[in-house]
């Protein structure tokens, strides 16, 4: 496990890095706000309204689909590191995994979820 | 004993952030030089002889210029952002071995390491683009998301299949595996994996032509619009560290890491020169394509890539399955 060790202490060290250089700026930087400046950036217009607003379902199938694939990736991992030892048999497992999820992408092909409208 | 290693990780992981912060830096002279050259232009020029000294003046220019945080933004939201996205962009590096034994850790799942933190930088990028309150940005921040969870599945099928072939996640082991014969030259399925790695590559890190985040004729810049200051710099120090990993974990799948004629100490610089050459392939890419609509994105990714990356790793298992390894060995 030592190796996750310094994997910890590189993340440490990044997070010190941002950290430090933005309070490096801070000391540095002016900070003279006024209330255009504070406004939100819309090409000079006066922005109408908040963005946080709700977005359309499409976006939940596509997420759909990827858990689907994303968790497959999951059976995917373990099964190639040990394909040479498990043969044909293993392969032909996983094969036929892949094939049934296929069959899922196929229809999700076929009612048009793919398609971005 | 147990100080000393954590010592040795400390120097290991200080170094390695430092080579990284100057290598990203220095990269993106580069690419504005590379992208001067192919417009006909000359680039940076004026900063030190041939403009090198230019990125140093970009980090001092943005370092001393004011930060300016929208008032009806999410302050915290907005202002952790930048770190949220620095560091898995940059923890991508810890488990690359640069040549055998140089690194910080080559860890027994590195692919899959790799690819894990990688996929994370999306939770920084959401958080700049909702935390800004700003049209632009949270268009921007959708539509990353909708192309990570549109590319990851490529990109992790198509870095599955050097796994496969070399039966390891540790990406020391995957080059070893190459030394007979590089994947990418490996016939056919080498180098479709590889280009598929490469497009996979490209939307993953949001670049042209799969930019419709950032977008800047009608997203101006996308989720960092609102950013100012360091907090931009730290942004877009993130992104091409982001960029600069995935070439070297390219070049280690495919491209045969450190290997190459000559002593072994060349090892460092045959991977570099690799990871370089993936890196201006991206770039060339970048600046020679145009942008394509968001449904084609999507098309391209669930219509095409992710049922042709599925069947090559099947394949790639297939030989393993059949010949017991990819050598025959």
């Amino acid at each position: 496990m030592s190796g996750y060790v310094g994997v910890a202490i590189f993340a440490g060290l990044i997070l010190a890095f941002g950290v430090v250089s933005l309070g490096a700026a801070a000391l540095l930087r002016p900070f003279r706000p006024n209330a255009a400046k504070l406004g939100n950036y819309e090409c000079g217009t006066e922005p109408i309204g908040s963005a946080w607003v709700q977005f359309p379902v499409g976006f939940y199938l596509v997420a759909l689909m990827f858990i689907v694939f994303d968790t497959l990736a999951v059976f995917l991992i373990p099964w190639a590191l040990v394909l040479r030892s498990l043969g044909p048999g293993g392969f032909w497992a996983m094969a036929l995994f892949v094939g049934i999820i296929g069959l899922g992408w196929a229809y999700a092909y076929r009612e048009g979820i793919l398609e971005w409208k | 004993m147990t100080t000393a290693l954590a010592v040795r990780d400390f120097v290991a992981a200080f170094v390695l952030l430092n080579a990284v912060i100057a290598v990203v830096t220095y990269v993106t002279l580069l690419e504005r030089k590379f992208a001067a050259r192919m417009q006909s232009r000359i680039g940076p020029y004026r900063v030190g002889p041939h403009g090198l000294l230019q990125p140093i003046a970009d980090a001092l220019k943005l370092m001393m210029k004011e930060d300016v945080v929208p008032a009806t933004s999410d302050r915290w939201v907005f202002n952790l952002a930048p770190l949220v996205f620095l560091i898995p962009c940059v923890l991508i590096f810890a488990t690359i071995p640069f040549a055998p034994g140089l690194g910080l850790a080559d860890l027994n799942i590195g692919v899959l390491f790799f690819l894990a933190v990688s996929a994370l930088e999306i939770v920084g990028l959401f958080m700049a683009g909702w935390g800004s309150n700003n049209k632009y940005a949270l268009l921007s921040a959708m539509r990353a998301v909708n192309q990570i969870i549109s590319y990851d599945l490529p990109f992790i099928f198509a870095a599955l299949i050097p796994v496969v072939l070399g039966g390891t996640l540790r990406l020391g082991g995957i080059v070893e595996a190459q030394r007979g014969l590089w994947f990418v030259a490996y016939p056919l399925l080498g180098q479709l994996g590889f280009l598929a790695y490469l497009v996979a590559m490209i939307a993953a890190e949001n670049r042209v032509p799969f930019d419709i985040l950032e977008a800047e004729s009608e997203l101006v810049a996308g989720f960092r619009v609102e950013y100012s200051g360091m907090k931009f710099a730290l942004i877009q120090l993130a992104e091409y560290a982001h960029v600069i990993g995935t070439s070297y974990l390219g070049a280690l799948l495919f491209l045969g890491g450190w290997l190459g004629p000559g002593p072994a100490w060349l090892g460092l610089i045959w991977l570099s020169l690799k990871a370089l050459a993936v890196f201006l392939l991206v770039t060339w890419v970048r600046w020679s394509f145009v942008r394509i609509r968001v449904d084609q994105i999507l098309g391209i990714s669930w219509k095409l890539l992710l049922p042709a990356t599925l069947s090559l790793l099947l394949v790639a298992a297939a030989v393993v399955a059949y010949s017991g390894g990819a050598r025959g060995a």
